[in-house]
């Protein structure tokens, strides 16, 4: 029982390691990905596309190694401040979880039910996870600046957002 | 005078109605950002980026140029009645201004701020004007292996000099290295990293990447850490000087671009060591050094001065060798490929029109600021005031309009908030962003140029080093690299030493 728990706080001082994991991660895609590119036809020059894939993943796997043997001697990262950053406490992931399912409800929305729809979502679903509890005025704020921005992009910016079913109404 | 022509012609096109709007347009939401917390100009320009498709290259460059110019100013405004930096340029400027507030003298740290800005941005834009058509002529001939190495010195003093970590630092560049990466192969047209996708194999839009680390990697950031709590901003009246403060604060506005110009023109982390540099001369030379930590205005003006003329040594850096030293340099570059032209010594000759138009704009934006900024500045202060959920919701809600406009295709949404989340792991656990987006931009061109180089001496490793200015680079890469090792030998030394004498 206290060794798991001894298991987990290691695990939480130490959460840097998955940084670490991270790069070699993607290190080992990379170099991967050099290695199984088809030969090329034709005029390559001294230096073929593997190669530079080669360095930068080397790069990465170096300094994945690097980085958690400073992890483990004791080193951290210092997390970014800022003016509305409060690092006293710890942070609220679950925050994080409602914007990102928030933001996967537009991506999922934008081209079936349209931007005006999605865009609503987003705004609507990010004000109430950042901490907001008024969805009336939440809510006309989200659809006036949806409905704004598509006048904007299109008539401006002349880059039509989707409509979805509202194609015609606007 | 070649210069000056040129100059009357560029202020004839920055003062065309439309120029002039969007001049103004500009400089308004910079400061604007520059007072909101938890935007700056970096996120700004990446958001306002899908105008691009629209507005000619000359009109949004006189925007964002408003927007970097106007962001400093409006940055300072928060450091002093909140005592939160809205900027890292402002970061040193709290130190004095704060107490200044306190002490009911938040109007002559607004007034010598402003004024600050003003002067050092008038100085450091003059010497972009001077240095940067010589600069370009001496630069007009360098080559491939030239390139190559003041590129890779770029990655190197980013990752090196910025930052607490260096392994951090590295580990940030390999990340924008390996984005990239994907796409085709400019010379074997070979798909890299693209996995099948067909999404992919023309690359990760700029766009998504600066959106995706500034815009949703630091709304999610500031999210998950939100202060319950918001700061009550001191309240302040229209900012004015006394001639006491006039006398007390000339000489620092004018030593602020001796600092500024040259740290930001090298790729040495723009504003930050400057305005902390300018702070510790002022105390050194003020009469009042007791004042210093209790309100002393020489410490709001002199670095003020500076961040404002460190904001014009990045642009001739960028416009003269295409080589980007801040976050927003980086983010404009991103906005000139968008147009498919690129900064560099040949940009002078190639669209002197548009260069031209937006050194006079700077010019214009600055007077637009200070016109502004004096008799507005309890105004902007009501801008902290807006509800922290809107003010983030916002910042997504554009993001991802903006990432959606490229393509119209939801894969970029998809890569958006998969860059998204590594930004928050990169500010989670201490990796500087910086060097991950100027990386994204240079990488695929040092590539380029590095294979240009070696084909043309044959695949020979000496072809990257046959020019006295390549060589002359890799020494001060050395030094730069090996300088942690330097320090410690020279501390050594200095310890044996002392105990001896």
């Amino acid at each position: 029982m206290s060794r798991a728990r001894n298991v987990s706080r290691w695990l939480g001082e130490h959460s840097e390691l998955g940084v670490a994991g991270f790069l070699a991660l993607l290190g080992v895609l990379v170099i991967a990905d050099a290695a199984m590119l088809p030969p090329a036809v034709g005029q390559v020059g001294p230096i073929g596309p593997d190669v530079v894939p080669y360095a930068i993943g080397g790069l990465l796997v170096v300094t994945a190694v690097i980085l958690a043997v400073d992890v483990l001697r004791g080193g951290h990262g210092e997390a970014e401040s800022g003016e509305d950053v409060d690092l006293s406490e710890p942070p609220e992931w679950r925050t994080v979880l409602l914007l990102a399912a928030a933001f996967a409800a537009n991506i999922v929305l934008i081209d079936s039910a349209g931007f005006l729809v999605s865009g609503t979502v987003l705004f609507w679903g990010s004000a109430y996870a950042l901490g907001s509890r008024k969805p009336v005025r939440d809510g006309l704020i989200a659809v006036g600046l949806t409905v704004a921005t598509y006048f904007l992009f299109a008539h401006w910016l002349g880059v039509p957002l989707p409509l979805g079913p509202f194609e015609g109404v606007l | 005078m070649d210069v000056l022509g040129n100059l009357l012609d560029g202020f004839a096109t920055a003062l065309t109605p439309e120029n002039l709007l969007l001049a103004g347009l500009g400089v308004l939401l910079g400061t604007a950002i520059g007072v909101l917390p938890g935007i700056g100009p970096a996120m700004a320009v990446a958001l306002l980026l899908p105008v691009t498709y629209t507005v000619e290259p000359t009109g949004a460059f006189i925007m964002f140029a408003g927007i970097y110019y106007g962001g400093m100013f409006g940055g300072s405004t928060t450091s002093i009645l909140l005592n939160t930096p809205g900027e890292t340029a402002a970061v040193v400027t709290a130190i004095e201004g704060h107490p200044m507030a306190k002490r009911g003298r938040g109007a002559q740290a607004l007034a010598t701020a402003a004024i600050g800005h003003f002067v050092g941005g008038l100085v450091g834009t003059i010497l972009l004007v001077a240095l940067a058509p010589v600069v370009a002529d001496l630069a007009v001939n360098i080559g491939a292996p030239d390139f190559v190495a003041v590129m890779l010195l770029a990655f190197i003093a980013v990752t090196s000099v910025l930052g607490k970590s260096r392994v951090r630092g590295f580990a940030s560049l390999a990340i924008g290295l390996a984005i990239g990466l994907i796409g085709l192969d400019p010379v074997t047209g070979q798909q890299r990293l693209t996995f099948g996708s067909l999404h992919l194999v023309d690359g990760i839009d700029v766009v998504v990447v600066a959106v995706g680390l500034f815009a949703v990697g630091e709304a999610l950031w500031v999210a998950a850490n939100l202060r319950r709590t918001a700061g009550r901003p001191i309240p302040v009246g229209r900012p004015w000087l006394s001639r006491e403060d006039v006398r007390r604060s000339w000489k620092p506005w004018l030593r602020g671009p001796v600092i500024g110009f040259p740290f930001g023109a090298v790729p040495a982390g723009g504003a930050e060591i400057p305005t902390f540099l300018s702070y510790v001369t002022e105390k050194r030379l003020s009469r009042r050094a007791d004042e210093f930590g209790k309100g002393a205005i020489e410490g709001v003006a002199g670095p003020e001065s500076t961040a404002s003329a460190s904001a014009a040594g990045t642009l001739t850096t960028m416009l003269t060798l295409g080589l980007p030293t801040t976050a927003v340099a980086a983010v404009m570059l991103a906005a000139f490929q968008q147009y498919g032209i690129q900064p560099g010594p040949l940009l002078f000759e190639r669209e002197s029109e548009l260069v031209w138009a937006l050194i006079a704009s700077l010019f214009v934006g600055l007077t637009l600021l200070l016109l502004l900024n004096l008799p507005l500045a309890p105004l902007w202060a009501k801008l902290l005031r807006i509800p922290r959920p809107y003010l983030y919701a916002g910042i997504l809600f554009f993001a991802s309009v903006g990432a959606y406009a490229v393509s119209s295709d939801v894969a970029d949404l998809i890569m958006l908030l998969v860059i998204g989340l590594v930004g928050l792991m990169m500010r989670r656990f201490g990796l500087p962003v910086l060097p991950a987006i100027i990386a994204v931009i240079l990488g695929p061109n040092v590539e380029l140029e590095l294979r240009r180089a070696l084909q043309l001496s044959g695949g020979d490793l000496s072809g990257l080093v046959n020019t006295t200015f390549s060589v002359v680079v890799y020494c001060v890469i050395t030094v730069i690299l090996a300088w942690p090792l330097i320090a410690r030998l020279v501390r050594k030394q200095s310890r044996e030493k002392t105990p001896a004498s």
